[in-house]
């Protein structure tokens, strides 16, 4: 097993340095952040924006290799390099983690928890109303594309707030509660929150609930669940005990891979309602030409691939006792 | 007696399976086919589905004959107009009328999403039946692949490489995103290609000197045609889901041509004072949604010979053929686009932008 876990651990590590190299070179040469510079109001002169994109070692002219031996060799370093506007990545970085896991942590949280409790239950009421309605509910959240939903709440809550301002739709938190962590500013940042929070829950529960809704009929009709009732248990508890926990088991790499890349996934929630998270500049990136920040974005991705898959092998060895016994 | 028959059946070298001649084995496909439909026919939600997309098509190459309106003609008259009998869906702000430009919008998003899903599931079927059918280095090779593909994010390598495509055409974009949503169908192809290629009907075909590929692409992968046909519906609406949510952010369908998402993101702004701006492409493109699900799942149920709608609608109060149904789902679940019990899988490189 322990054997086994170092290659899976190892066949990750070369694809991911594969996997951000090829980003790299992608991002190094279909982007042009020369552009970025030019079209500046006064004009620079081309010298100079030769000189600071030789210094962002993001010069186009400069051969494609000899610009990726600097930023490998910075990366190695734990350095990042640096933005089109001149800052250090790896401070932006920073920041943008910490807003996008404040966002996604309850939105997570909520969202799974909702999912399977939602799925289990049609399980048990297959075909009766509650399962119908829920069913149906998630095939259309299921064929929306994340901005609709996001843009749907958000009408909504403008509808709702009637000119006032109860529901924010934009940003993490007002300007004056900037570094505050008093109760009006958490107060401020809950309103914030909600609505970006229920896209993601309103997501995941969806489906999440398809999934543990088709394991768990699965487990319903098994032997082991009627043996459980057989010797006594109450249903209730036979349901939860022992049918719950078998039926979550397939659906925790799901899980796993989709609460970790959220992390750079929540592209569409983050820009829907201004949050500067890592979504926020996987798309901002792009269009500043950024080559730097797009390339850190794909590093960062392929690291979370990498983590949601050791961590889903973990987390399954861990809750699945056949695999512990081994 | 295979003289006498018309050459319909197998017009290929490749020998029939045999101990079954071809008139029988083309009998037993109507007849398989006849029951498919009927059963597919039976499921309301199906039918559904089918009709609406039916609609949405029609809507989408017919509606533009309906109006007066073209979608890029500006009606100096009536900027941000709310819905009238001139305007049936409203004008944008540059006067646009929205009826006709979202029809615009929605034919080149079925058209991209129908072609998606045929590439996309073509890819799928030929990496992973060459996979397991050559073993060795060809399926090393191929699988990492695969798992690079994966980790690479596909959303941000396509749209990293939209400045390229930007003066192209939009089929450059079709390639790109088909080239991102094969690998998880690639993987179930390689594992039931894995069980096939032991069957007889592939050995005999082998021990007669047929090559691989016509083995393959003539015995093989028509014996996962229904996992295959279910795949390329939900590939289908994954895909009208991916290039709507590239398109608007710009990444995608490009200016001259319009998708739902670029009809979409245009109007954002515009959303939360002229709501119908939002709610007419936006729903057009939820009902493309809703009705390819629907579709795949009646197409799941009608192929699937283990399904209890086989027999009869299921009976609403009887135990055992409940437990029946519910034993055949986790198998419909390895059929569809993510499964969460792959391993090693970013479940839906896709649906994971959210």
């Amino acid at each position: 097993m322990g054997r086994y876990l170092v290659r899976r651990l190892a066949n990750y590590l070369v694809l991911v340095v594969v996997a951000a190299s090829l980003t790299y070179f992608l991002a190094g040469l279909s982007l042009n952040p020369r552009a970025k510079f030019e079209g500046r109001n006064p004009p620079l002169p081309a010298s100079s924006i030769t000189k600071t994109l030789d210094e962002y070692n993001m010069n186009p002219d400069t051969p494609i290799l000899t610009r990726f031996g600097h930023w490998a060799e910075g990366v190695v370093h734990g350095d990042l390099g640096k933005t089109i506007e001149g800052d250090d990545v790896n401070d932006d970085f920073g920041r943008r983690v910490g807003v996008s896991t404040r966002l996604l942590l309850i939105a997570t949280l909520i969202g799974s928890a909702g999912g399977v409790a939602l799925g289990a239950l049609g399980a048990i009421r297959q075909y009766r109303l509650f399962d119908r309605v829920t069913t149906l509910a998630s095939f259309f959240v299921l064929a929306m594309p994340v901005f609709v939903i996001g843009v749907a709440l958000k009408i909504g809550a403008t509808a709702l707030n009637d000119g006032t301002q109860t529901i924010k739709v934009l940003g993490e938190y007002d300007a004056q509660y900037a570094g505050q962590w008093n109760f009006d500013a958490l107060v401020n940042r809950a309103q914030h929150m909600l609505l970006p929070a229920l896209t993601l829950i309103i997501l995941q529960v969806a489906l999440y609930s398809r999934y543990q809704r088709s394991t768990m009929l699965d487990v319903l009709g098994s032997d082991f669940l009627r043996t459980a009732r057989a010797k006594g248990l109450r249903r209730r508890k036979a349901l939860v005990k022992h049918g719950l926990r078998t039926a979550i088991l397939p659906i925790v790499p799901l899980l796993v891979y989709n609460i970790v890349l959220l992390f750079t996934g929540a592209t569409f929630t983050e820009k829907t309602f201004g949050w500067h998270g890592m979504g926020e500049l996987l798309v901002d990136s792009i269009n500043k030409q950024d080559v730097n920040s797009v390339a850190t974005v794909g590093l960062f991705s392929a690291i979370l691939v990498l983590i949601a898959g050791v961590l889903s092998d973990l987390l399954y060895a861990a809750l699945d006792p056949r695999v512990r016994v081994r | 007696m295979s003289v006498q028959l018309p050459p319909a059946t197998e017009p290929a070298p490749g020998p029939v399976p045999p101990g079954e001649t071809p008139g029988r084995s083309a009998k037993a496909r109507s007849s398989r086919l006849r029951l498919t439909v009927r059963r597919f026919a039976r499921n309301r939600l199906a039918l559904f589905g089918l009709f609406l997309l039916v609609l949405l098509f029609l809507g989408a190459y017919g509606g533009p004959f309906l109006t007066k309106w073209d979608y890029q003609q500006h009606d100096f008259l009536n900027f941000l107009s709310s819905p009238s009998d001139d305007h049936w869906w409203g004008t944008t702000q540059g006067g646009v009328d929205l009826f006709a430009l979202t029809m615009r919008g929605l034919q080149k998003s079925l058209i991209i999403g129908l072609l998606v899903g045929v590439i996309s599931t073509f890819l799928a079927a030929t990496v992973g039946a060459f996979a397991a059918y050559f073993g060795g280095w060809t399926d090393r090779v191929l699988m990492w692949l695969v798992d690079l593909l994966l980790v690479m994010p596909a959303f941000l390598i396509i749209a990293v490489l939209s400045p390229a495509f930007r003066g192209a055409t939009w089929l450059v974009f079709v390639i790109l995103l088909g080239a991102f949503s094969w690998m998880i169908t690639g993987r179930v192809v390689r594992s039931m290609t894995f069980t096939l290629k032991d069957r007889e009907f592939v050995k005999a075909a082998k021990y007669m000197g047929v090559s691989a590929p016509v083995i393959i692409f003539r015995h093989i992968l028509p014996s996962m045609a229904s996992m295959l046909i279910i795949d390329t519906v939900i590939q289908v609406g994954a895909a009208v889901i991916g290039e709507s949510g590239l398109s608007y952010f710009g990444f995608g369908v490009q200016a001259p041509d319009v998708s739902l998402g670029t009809v979409i993101a245009d109007n954002t702004t515009n959303a939360s004072t002229y709501p119908w701006l939002f709610f007419f492409p936006a729903g057009c493109l939820v009902l493309i949604g809703v009705s390819i699900s629907f579709i795949g799942d009646g197409l799941r149920d009608a192929l699937d010979p283990n399904a209890s709608g086989a027999k009869a609608r299921p009976p609403r109060k009887k135990k055992q053929p409940k437990q029946q149904a519910a034993a055949a789902l986790p198998a419909q679940v390895t059929a569809s686009g993510s499964r969460p019990t792959e391993p090693g899988t970013p479940a839906g490189s896709q649906g994971a932008a959210s």
